[in-house]
């Protein structure tokens, strides 16, 4: 057939027509999960199309069609900016009836993504941020932060470093929200137990390949411990030259993901102490979870972004099931009261809960990177070094400054 | 201690050093880009994602055929060259002639589409590349500690820098083809195949960009955005350098990482500004640029 101006109308009339034809099931609301993303940036990997993986993984564990839940998804890419972020959050709250936002890497669009979420009065899952502010005076009650934040991090790596030794610091930081709040909480606990911050750098984010001067502002420094404030690809760069460059203090990573350590390798990344709430090999059901991902996305291993989606996915759907699914999509803020009263339980985070100034509570563990040597598998790259329970691993509810706490 | 502004001088050493060694990166991607801008008046923006790809091929070669880093350096420059080849012939052939924007456009969404489809494949973390065995270690200068794989960086680049500027400005292919930058017509009329001549000055552009991918996939993380984050300073370099100078594309590239390293010490912050702050000075005071000639 012959492309015409006027076949194209018609084909595209009747695809039109076609799709809104499509009947509606009336029984039951849809449920739409929107999954914001990085897919195009640096962070496409600790989030990225896996992240909606695992957010399908639980609708599919759950069994939400057999219980009645029209559940949806969709994904979209916020380039890492926080314009473009909340523009989407925005349009699909207002236009797209999504009801809730999954993951958003990068702390400035999350921040963003939030007050939007506040003010549409829907419901947002934080699982790939990092910025503790976000349940400290940036917190409301639409938003859960569920996998990790600057604190957990900082708590984890930067008190047990101190504790063995590593009194002085020196940081690179990246200059954005993200790695302000991570050396902000990280100096926090290197003082309270007694060290010292000698000195830091803050470098242009995005946009830094070569790490190789602040590494010898560090360097002569003199400070035993270099602490990396960034994430992704500039910790793996950091790192990489760290090891060129012969530093021998030591590196606390403050923020490392497993798909950081298989970019490095482990000639590179062995010996690192690193925090984190997930890694896939640590149980039985953390291995289940990963098999059951696995047969869907066989070629990497989740990380403990990926995995905060899975389990927030599922609380939520737990609790919308108990709600209803057209009560659950009323009020944003009345689900996620409901969430923060319901226990949680899943195969990759074991058993928690939700605290009233919407922090997601589970134990928090430190690892050290494999040596080659170690390694017997692919993606086998932690051992267990310490875990930290999950009432002592976040910050005390009363420190955060969350105007939803009533002190 | 003697210090400079607050800063230790031993620190500075280290500093212009560390500034070298980056220069030695501008300086041979902008020299890339000078020699295309040169002959095909296309701004080559496709010029960050095949440093990018020069960098996977130098990983694909070992991690397939068992290829280490030496023949790599032969290799993969050759294997993008060949692509650059194809690029130029199907592609760019097409707009020879057009507006600027036109040449823009094309390298642009060329570059976007290569960067994309790295991504898909590999993601955004990247892989593993180690540096070769001979190279490993670092040598204390008593100012600084120096890699050794650094200090290789800088003799390569500047060694490939000095062949390439011989080539164009001393022998007879070098002046065919500075002859045809001037007047195609008149060359291709004394029976120069200009088009071919074309063909093969993009190819080897695009070999240097390659080829600075290679020495970069040991010391960076070799992943798909590894070329945009440089390939806008590099742009800044050869618009201060003079859009087409040679010479002054190599300079501005060693200058320029000098002023970024410094840059890092005194207001790291500024680190990434830095380079298009001296831009628009250079473009106010000198619109063609430090070593570019008024047309």
């Amino acid at each position: 057939m012959p492309l015409t101006r006027r076949a194209l109308i018609g084909s595209a009339t009747a695809a039109a027509a076609a799709l809104s034809g499509r009947p509606a099931r009336a029984q039951a609301p849809v449920l739409k999960i929107g999954v914001l993303t990085d897919l195009s940036g640096p962070y496409k990997d600790i989030g990225g199309p896996l992240s909606a993986d695992c957010a399908r993984l639980a609708a599919a564990d759950f069994g939400a069609a057999a219980k009645g839940l029209n559940v949806q998804f969709v994904s979209a890419d916020h380039q890492n900016k926080p314009d473009v972020g909340a523009g989407i959050a925005r349009q699909w709250f207002d236009r797209d009836g999504v009801d809730v936002i999954l993951d958003v890497p990068n702390s400035g669009v999350s921040l963003a993504v939030s007050g939007v979420a506040k003010e549409k009065n829907k419901i947002f899952l934080v699982s790939n941020a990092a910025s503790s502010d976000l349940t400290g005076k940036a917190c409301n009650p639409n938003t859960i932060h569920w996998t990790y934040d600057t604190w957990m991090l900082a708590h984890g790596t930067g008190a047990a470093l101190v504790r063995s030794g590593g009194t002085t610091w020196y940081f690179i930081t990246a200059d954005y929200a993200f790695g302000h709040a991570l050396q902000r909480d990280t100096t926090q606990f290197v003082n309270a137990a007694g060290g010292k911050v000698l000195g830091a750098t803050k470098y242009p984010f995005p946009g830094t390949n070569d790490f190789s001067s602040f590494l010898l502002q560090a360097q002569a420094s003199g400070a035993k411990v270099v602490g990396f404030a960034n994430a992704g690809a500039d910790t793996v760069n950091s790192i990489k030259q760290a090891k060129e460059f012969g530093i021998k203090q030591t590196l606390a990573g403050l923020l490392v993901f497993i798909s950081d350590v298989h970019g490095m390798g482990l000639p590179v990344a062995q010996g690192l102490v690193l925090s984190a709430t997930f890694y896939w090999d640590l149980n039985d059901r953390t291995r289940a979870f990963s098999e059951r991902l696995r047969a869907k996305v066989p070629s990497v291993r989740a990380g403990m972004g990926h995995a905060g989606n899975y389990s927030s996915t599922l609380h939520y759907l737990k609790v919308a099931a108990e709600m209803g699914a057209a009560q659950a999509k009323a009020s944003g803020a009345a689900t996620v009261a409901r969430m923060k009263a319901m226990p949680t339980d899943d195969d990759a985070f074991g058993k928690g809960s939700v605290r009233e100034d919407g922090r997601a509570l589970h134990p928090c563990y430190l690892f050290q990177v494999k040596t080659p040597d170690e390694s017997k598998k692919p993606w086998d790259y932690y051992k267990l070094l310490a875990t930290i329970p999950a009432d002592e691993a976040f910050r005390p509810l009363k420190d955060g400054g969350c105007p939803l706490v009533k002190s | 201690m003697v210090t400079i502004f607050g800063k230790p001088l031993i620190l500075l050493y280290g500093q212009l050093t560390l500034g070298l060694i980056n220069g030695a990166f501008y300086a041979l991607l902008s020299l890339g880009l000078a020699v295309i801008f040169g002959l095909l008046n296309i701004i080559n923006f496709t010029h960050g994602a095949l440093f990018m790809l020069g960098a996977f091929t130098t990983w694909a070669l070992l991690n397939y055929a068992g290829i280490g880093y030496w023949p790599s350096l032969i290799l993969a420059p050759i294997i993008i060259g060949a692509l650059g080849l194809v690029i130029e012939r199907v592609l760019i052939k097409r707009i020879a002639g057009l507006d600027h924007l036109y040449g823009l456009l094309l390298t642009f969404g060329l570059s976007l589409i290569i960067e994309g489809l790295m991504r898909n494949r590999f993601g955004s973390s990247g892989v593993p590349y180690e540096i070769p065995s001979v190279l490993q270690g670092a040598t204390n200068l008593g100012f600084m500690v120096l890699p050794r794989y650094r200090a290789w960086v800088v003799v390569a680049a500047v060694v490939m820098c000095f062949f390439t500027w011989l080539l164009i400005e001393k022998t007879r292919l070098g002046a065919t083809l500075r002859a045809a930058t001037e007047n195609a017509p008149l060359v291709q009329a004394f029976g120069v195949n200009v088009p071919r001549l074309v063909t093969l000055t993009y190819g080897g552009g695009v070999a240097l960009a390659a080829f600075a991918g290679v020495l970069a996939a040991p010391m960076n993380s070799v992943n798909p955005n590894m070329g945009s984050n440089l390939i806008v300073v590099v742009f800044a370099v050869v618009v201060i350098g003079g859009m087409g100078s040679i010479l002054g594309s190599i300079l501005t590239g060693f200058g320029l990482g000098i002023i970024e390293g410094l840059t890092k010490v005194y207001y790291p912050e500024g680190s990434a500004t830095v380079i298009f702050v001296v831009m628009a000075l250079v473009l106010l005071l000198r619109p063609a640029g430090l070593f570019g000639r008024a047309t």
